[in-house]
């Protein structure tokens, strides 16, 4: 598979309440490539992932979808994107099944919906509401989305909050299979990841030029 | 997700319905407030069928506005907090379909249940049977209305959950509707023409249907930015 860029951030900046976030940001993220992004606590790492899905809008800079600018491309590459943040729109009151079934693609079989929480080891919970689950398990709900989605880019704030250690392996190979069918994948994590290779990116808070 | 227009309606409304279905004790509260304060009216004034049946159309009407009014709050609160909200955001489909299909269903469970507990009020205050029809009709339309109206309201008071500045924002707004619903009943219990102020609930319903979606999703979209 040739690599291309997917998407391209130029110069990148925000400003909420008369602050800056962050440095600008300037980053390429090539088919089959993983991007982690690091940072300190509160140095705007949500921010940025919400302003790459045009939750906000970007104070200056530029993003590009294969080429071409966000505004001019949105339908295609918001249909191409899987967004899961902190809060991951998992409902308490639905269960297990019938979360996973909303989140994934309208055409997504049952047997896939099943192999997926399968392989996130919450086969027997199928029919509990996700309120009888543990954080983790909410979160292994959420991260089920990655084995229904047919979307190339995945942005993903923290994925691994809250999973035990198989879960941390169990979505690295997910990750990975991605990255090996040619999708890519930004994320944010504080930890070092073991099968997944990434460039990492650092988000430097912003300095005032004198 | 939907990726078309009449699937992100229906995506949403069968979710919420089923939501509905699933949180049946809260949702059953102002439907409660309803019959409560409605048993409650005759024991508190007169049981006299002629004193009750002068105030019936007005107390009607605004029972069903402040119980539509109570559970509208709760119709964007709990998606913003799980992140829901967020994943509807960013769908790349128009937000318009998708909410809709929300306030159809907050529509399904709170309007309608109203519109179908009203006769047994109207009886209860010794309603005439000749209003029941066009009471019913104009529950039908104006509950509709309600729910728009307030779901505009609870648009922009997120991520605050509403409470008084949600009934402040919205009650100039339901103004009109609580004239043209009481004045149906009340032209029907006159014996004059009710279509009149019926078809005004019919319009307000048709403009409250593309206009309203519109500043709600202008709302979210300030409500994620804070």
């Amino acid at each position: 598979m040739t690599k291309h860029i997917l998407l391209k951030v130029q110069n990148l900046a925000f400003e909420r309440n008369d602050t800056v976030l962050f440095q600008p940001v300037d980053f390429e993220l090539n088919s089959g490539e993983a991007l982690q992004l690091q940072g300190i606590n509160g140095s705007g790492k949500t921010t940025l992932f919400q302003l790459l899905t045009g939750i906000f809008q970007p104070s200056c800079g530029q993003i590009s979808y294969c080429g071409q600018l966000f505004k001019d491309c949105r339908y295609a590459f918001l249909s191409n994107v899987l967004y899961i943040g902190h809060q991951s729109g998992v409902k308490a009151a639905l269960t297990v099944d019938e979360n996973l079934r909303w989140m994934s693609p309208n055409n997504t079989s049952s047997e896939k919906i099943s192999a997926a929480l399968k392989t996130v080891g919450l086969s027997d919970y199928a029919k509990i509401p996700c309120a009888n689950l543990s954080a983790g398990q909410r979160r292994r709900v959420a991260l089920a989305r990655l084995m229904t989605s047919q979307a190339k880019l995945w942005f993903l704030d923290e994925p691994f909050t809250s999973l035990d250690k198989e879960g941390v392996e169990l979505i690295e190979q997910c990750m990975s299979k991605h990255l090996n069918q040619g999708g890519s994948i930004l994320f944010s994590s504080h930890q070092d990841l073991a099968q997944v290779k990434a460039r990492i990116y650092k988000l430097q808070p912003f300095l005032e030029v004198a | 997700m939907a990726n078309n227009l009449s699937g992100g309606f229906k995506a949403y409304l069968y979710r919420d319905l089923l939501l509905g279905i699933r949180n049946r004790g809260d949702l059953s509260k102002p439907l409660m407030f309803f019959l409560l304060v409605a048993i409650m009216v005759p024991l508190a004034i007169a049981p006299e069928a002629s004193k009750l049946a002068a105030i019936a159309p007005g107390l009607i009407w605004i029972l069903a506005l402040l119980a539509t009014l109570l559970s509208i709050e709760r119709l964007f609160s709990e998606d913003y907090a799980d992140g829901s909200l967020e994943q509807l955001l960013i769908s790349p489909n128009m937000l318009m379909m998708p909410l809709l299909g929300k306030i159809t269903a907050h529509w399904l469970v709170i309007g309608l249940p109203l519109t179908m507990l009203s006769p047994v009020i109207a009886i209860w205050f010794s309603l005439p049977v000749t209003a029941m029809i066009p009471m019913i009709l104009s529950l039908a339309l104006g509950t509709a209305v309600l729910s728009l109206i307030g779901a505009m309201g609870a648009a922009l008071t997120l991520p605050r959950q509403g409470g008084v500045l949600l009934a402040l924002l919205v009650m100039p707004l339901y103004m009109p509707v609580l004239i043209f619903g009481s004045a149906t009943i009340q032209s029907a219990v006159d014996g004059l023409n009710w279509l009149a102020p019926l078809a005004m609930l019919a319009a307000f319903l048709a403009v409250a249907i593309v206009l309203c979606p519109l500043v709600i999703s202008a709302g979210l979209k300030i409500a994620k930015n804070g």
